[in-house]
Formats: C-alpha cells, structure tokens, sequence
C-alpha cells in the first residue's frame, strides 16, 4: 500500500510553521510559538496517513498549513511535484481544489445563513465551473453521494443533526474531485453510533475516488482503523511514523507506548497494567532542550537533555518502513 | 459488591424529568429507577440527548426550574426523599453528602477566585472550620488529588492551571467533605488520553480511600469497562439495559447495546473494510414513536414493538435488566 517517499502524491519537508507571541504595550514579538517544527512526511495515491497527537502537539496546524489556510514559516509541501508553500494566493488558486478540508465542527464550519444547496455550490462558482442548472445536477449528485435526500439542498445547516452536518462538510470537501482531503477531528464531536457511520462513508468514498487522506485524530483507535500509515506527533515534531499495525503492534517510541497503553479498552476486567504519564505537556513557546518529551519520559537519560534525536528508520518486522525520533532502541 | 448489601444508599423510583420548550414538553427522563449501593462505581452511559446528564442534575436537584421539572418519582438517599427536601435543605446536603464534578473544570470552577478561596469557603460552610484550618485542609486535600506543590498552587487563579490540574481541583473540591456518593459527569472527556488515565486512576483511587460510591456518567464505553462495577445503558430518557460490567460487555442483551458495543473502532483489531453500524439517528424528543425508542434503528423489530414500549424487566436475582421485547439471546 504505502507508496515510496519519492513518487509520494504530498511530501512534506522540513515544514516549519511559527507563530508570533507578541506581549508588551507595543504588542511586539516576544518569541515565537513553535507549532509545526521541523516535520516531514509523504501521502501516496489513495493511501491514508493517519495523524495523532494529544491537544496543542501541532496537528491542526499542520493540516491548515498543507491547504495553505497558514502559510508555512519554513520548508517544502510538494504536492504533485509542485511546491505549493511557496506559491502566491493568485498561482495557488488552481492547485486548492486538489487539497481539501474537512473539520471537526459540521456546525461552525458551515454558513449558518446560507442553504445547502447554496453551500455546495460555491465551490464550483468560485472555480468557474458550469452554469446554473449543471451545478444544481451536480449539488443533486453530491447529496445523494453523502446519503442525503436531494429535498436537502433547500434547507439550511440548523435543520441537521450532526452527523447529517458532517456530511455536507464532506460532500463540499470532494466537491472539485480533490486528490487529497485533510480530515481533522472529522467525527470527535459526533456519538459513537454516528461515528462509525461517517467513518465507514469516508472509506466508501476513498474506494470509489481514490482520495487521498491526511486522517487527524486524537484517538488512536480510530485512526489506526481508518489508516494505513500512521504519524505521532508530539510538541510540534513527529515522534514516530510507520504502518499503521506496525507502530501499533511494534511501538518503538516512548510516548507512542503510553498513548496506547492510556486508551480506555470497551474490554471490562479492571484496569491493565498502565503506564501512566507524569506532569503534563510543556509549552511550545518554551519547549525543552533536546528531545520534546524527555520532561515526562520514563527512560531519559543526560543526553536527551542535550541532543534532540532525529527520526531515524527501525527495522520493521514486515519490511514496511518505520521511523522513531529516540535515541535508544527501546 | 452490590447484591452484598441489602439496604442502597440512593434509590432512584420512577423519576420523570420534563423541560417546557417553545414546541411543548420533552420528557429528557422518562420513568427511570435504579438503585446504588455503599462502594459501588455505576456507570450511567448512553449518547448526546440519551438523559444521562439530567438524571445526575436531577439528583442533586440542579436541573435549572424553569424549565425543567420533576413531574413524578422519588430520590431517596439515606432515608430522605431529595424531591421534597427545601432548597435550602439541598445546599446543606450538596457537596458534604452528595458531590459532583463536571465535564468543563474551566467552567464549573469560578475564574475571579483563587483555588484556594473556592476551596476554603465549601470547607468552612459545611464543616464550620476557620480560615486557617480551612486552608490547611484544602493543601492537604490538593496533595491527595495529586497536584504537585499545593501550597503554592492553592493561591492561582483556575486559569493559570492546566486542564488536567483543573479537574483535579474539582475533584478535591468535590471530597473535600467526605461525601458518600459523587456523582462524576463526563470527569475526563475535555482531556487528552494520558490525562484522561492519570485522572481515572486517581478518581478511583480516591472512591476506595474515601469509601463512597460513585456515578460516572459518559458516552465513553472504555471508560465504563474499566471502572465501574455496574451499567445503565440509556436511550431516548429511559433505561434500556442494565447489567454488571462483565455481563454488559460480554453478552448484551439490547439490540442498542450490542449496536454500540460494535460499532466502537477496537485497537487491537484488524481494519475492517467496514465498521458495523446502528442505521439511522436518534429520534426527536418532541416526536417520539409510540412503541420502542429505537423500533426504527433496530434490526430485530417486529409490530409488537411499534405498539407499545417494552417495560424494564430486571431478573431479581442477577440484578439483569432489558427494555426490549426480543433481546439478544
């Protein structure tokens, strides 16, 4: 499945998103928070990378800068062989319909005073793309893709539930038949019957158009369903990436083992042996020396105070790539 | 655990909680009853909407009125009926006998006072200590949640904690006064997953040192398995099932249940091409169907259910309950 790193459809290199901390009377920049830092990665045709990290890590920020709703501080996004980090909002304008979001919230991220079918075809109004009646058959062709009635598009976003609403977020993501959709939290906020629902509608569409999917998610459980690769990230940098039953059945990092071993199991039986975590996650304006998570590592030694380790490729069982950011073999 | 011990601490009959809305009553609790005993962790699980929440608001009697309201039942906890006990008669018992804590800390906690003074004034109202006893109760109560430095933490603003420090907080506001049942609503789903354990382990901790039973209302069936002794599954206001946890997670007997239980993403299986799911979404409070709750999502439905809503129907013995009138074998 996994597609090499070089005929990848967005590879990712040294991406760097900073933001300014301004403070004082004159709102100067004081320094700087470090969102994104120093992250690379690659996504292939029709494959699914899932992403995962806990709240602040860098995830979204991440997916808003591979659709360039932030533009990158530093590095390469090469999407389709061109470098779209570095391209003005007028050379980008072709290129976005190829990238797409979907976002956590259905409710905050559709216009509340605009109806569905007005929602779904803006995209095509914005790309100049057919006349009245061809982007209302197409509006019809959407919902009906989604699993909506087509009496849909003339109602608005309040008269939906959820779930509902987290269909139209999708329908107006594959809309211009992007290649890749960045998914961030897409069901976090939905209730678990639902959840499997719009999870199993993401497959279906991935299979039927071949989409391409950055899958962001807080909850490992659900992205190693969904995901043939996936990446941890920590504190702004990727600690651990490789295929998905690879890093969940070989994990090699040790924040990686006590992400899995904090997951809640639906298995009843009393609590396993858990390795539990102390303190809690630094901030990115001030991350520590060295490795970001030697400050609640159960293993750190001197020099992970000293040396921030790279990814480096471990030795997979099954041959598929694995990479960990820890100097020791665990 | 719970068959043990005849007398409950809080028995819960026949309670039906309505909200007035522009388009008429929604009945959130409908005809609900339970029981939990001394020691024992019950959790109350079910989606958005389901009236887990309510039916915990309701047993502290902090549901706002109006608009909502207690049409019918009793809460009876160490021999009172809560119903028909005066507001001020429930500020007595809340927080010293019967606690909560919430999902949002940041909201349940008040931002202009220190974690101290929040602290402090719970302390000397229900146990009539002084300040300075007060204080001294509250640092130690902080260095049993587990906050690192209470002495220098007891004089920040809510603020200027962290989320996970934040529950904490509420959690040892909430034991502060050695209550004997903590009703805990969504304590960690605004956490991150390694928070989310740190403080599970610490609640249960705590349940065991300060001898009490608790209610731990989620949508998290995770963490249901791994903490509680007892669950009541909730659908559209009433209780649908309700099991000890082995038997829940193992054979459930509500096709709701079973639905839920599958349709969970499980880590250490293989990827599906599908996940199974419950076809369709909950229907509306104001216009429910007039047989079973759930008829139109189930797939076991026949005319009997579209009838009449299948009663509760719990076997004496095992304490086993199922609203439905084709359950899972």
């Amino acid at each position: 499945m996994s597609a090499g790193r070089d005929d990848a459809l967005l590879r990712v290199d040294g991406l760097k998103t900073y933001f300014p901390v301004r403070g004082g009377v004159l709102l100067t920049a004081k320094s700087q928070c470090k969102a994104v830092d120093d992250v690379s990665l690659h996504i292939g045709q029709a494959e699914t990378l899932g992403l995962v990290g806990e709240s602040g890590c860098g995830k979204s920020t991440l997916g808003k800068t591979l659709v360039r709703l932030i533009k990158p501080t530093e590095g390469n996004i090469l999407f389709d062989g061109v470098d779209i980090g570095r391209l003005s909002e007028r050379q980008l304008k072709p290129h976005r319909r190829q990238i797409q979001m979907i976002f956590q919230d259905p409710a905050d991220s559709l216009n509340s005073r605009h109806t569905i079918g007005n929602i779904l075809e803006e995209p095509f109004i914005i790309h100049g793309i057919g006349d009245s009646a061809e982007r209302s058959r197409k509006v019809a062709d959407l919902l009906d893709i989604v699993g909506l009635p087509a009496a849909a598009a003339e109602r608005f976003p309040f008269e939906f539930s959820g779930g509902q609403r987290q269909r139209i977020g999708i329908a107006r993501a594959i809309a211009l038949n992007p290649k890749l959709v960045i998914c961030d939290e897409p069901v976090s906020a939905l209730d678990v019957s639902i959840q499997s629902q719009i999870l199993n509608l993401l497959l279906d569409l991935q299979e039927r158009l071949g989409l391409s999917y950055l899958f962001i998610a807080h909850d490992l459980a659900v992205v190693k369903h969904v995901s043939d690769r996936i990446a941890i990230m920590y504190l702004g940098r990727i600690m651990e990436t490789g295929g998905a039953d690879e890093v969940y059945e070989r994990p090699k990092h040790p924040y990686t083992r006590a992400l899995i071993s904090a997951i809640p199991e639906p298995v009843p039986g009393g609590r396993r042996q858990r390795q539990i975590l102390e303190g809690d996650v630094p901030s990115p304006i001030d991350p520590p020396s060295g490795c970001p998570f030697q400050t609640r590592c159960p293993h750190a030694e001197p020099q992970c105070r000293e040396q921030r380790p790279a990814l480096r490729p471990v030795r997979a069982k099954t041959g598929e790539e694995h990479e960990v950011a820890c100097h020791f073999d665990l | 655990m719970s068959a043990a011990d005849p007398t409950p601490l809080l028995s819960v009959k026949d309670l039906v909680v309505e909200f007035s809305t522009r388009y008429g009553p929604v009945r959130a609790v409908d005809n609900v009853s339970f029981d939990i005993y001394p020691n024992e962790t019950v959790g109350i699980v079910g989606e958005s909407g389901c009236g887990k929440t309510v039916t915990g608001l309701t047993l502290l009697r902090l549901i706002p009125s109006p608009p909502g309201r207690i049409v019918q039942g009793s809460i009876t906890f160490q021999g009172k009926d809560l119903t028909r006990l005066s507001e001020k008669q429930m500020q007595a018992l809340r927080g010293a006998e019967i606690s909560m804590i919430f999902q949002e800390p940041m909201t349940a906690l008040n931002p202009v006072f220190t974690v101290g003074n929040q602290m402090i004034d719970i302390l000397r109202r229900h146990k009539g200590l002084t300040r300075s006893q007060a204080r001294q109760e509250a640092i130690a109560m902080l260095d049993r949640v587990g906050i690192p430095v209470p002495k220098k933490r007891i004089d920040e603003y809510p603020h200027q904690l962290s989320g996970g420090m934040r529950q904490r907080v509420m959690i040892a506001m909430a034991l502060s006064c050695d209550p004997k049942l903590l009703v805990a609503d969504e304590p960690t789903t605004a956490l991150d997953v390694t928070t989310q354990a740190q403080v599970m382990e610490q609640i249960v901790k705590l349940q065991d040192e300060f001898d009490m039973s608790m209610i731990l209302v989620t949508h998290d069936l995770g963490v249901v398995a791994e903490s509680c002794d007892r669950a009541i599954v909730m659908y559209c206001g009433s209780i649908i099932e309700t099991a000890a946890i082995g038997d829940l997670f193992e054979r459930p007997r509500h096709p709701y249940t079973k639905g839920l239980l599958q349709s969970i993403p499980r880590i250490r299986e293989e990827k599906l091409a599908q996940l199974p799911i419950i076809p369709g979404m909950v229907p509306d409070l104001l216009h429910l169907p007039d047989g079973c709750r759930f008829a139109d999502r189930c797939s076991r439905v026949t005319d009997e259910c579209r009838r009449a809503k299948p009663p509760l129907e719990t076997d004496p013995l095992t304490g086993r309950g199922v609203a439905c009138y084709h359950p899972v074998p």
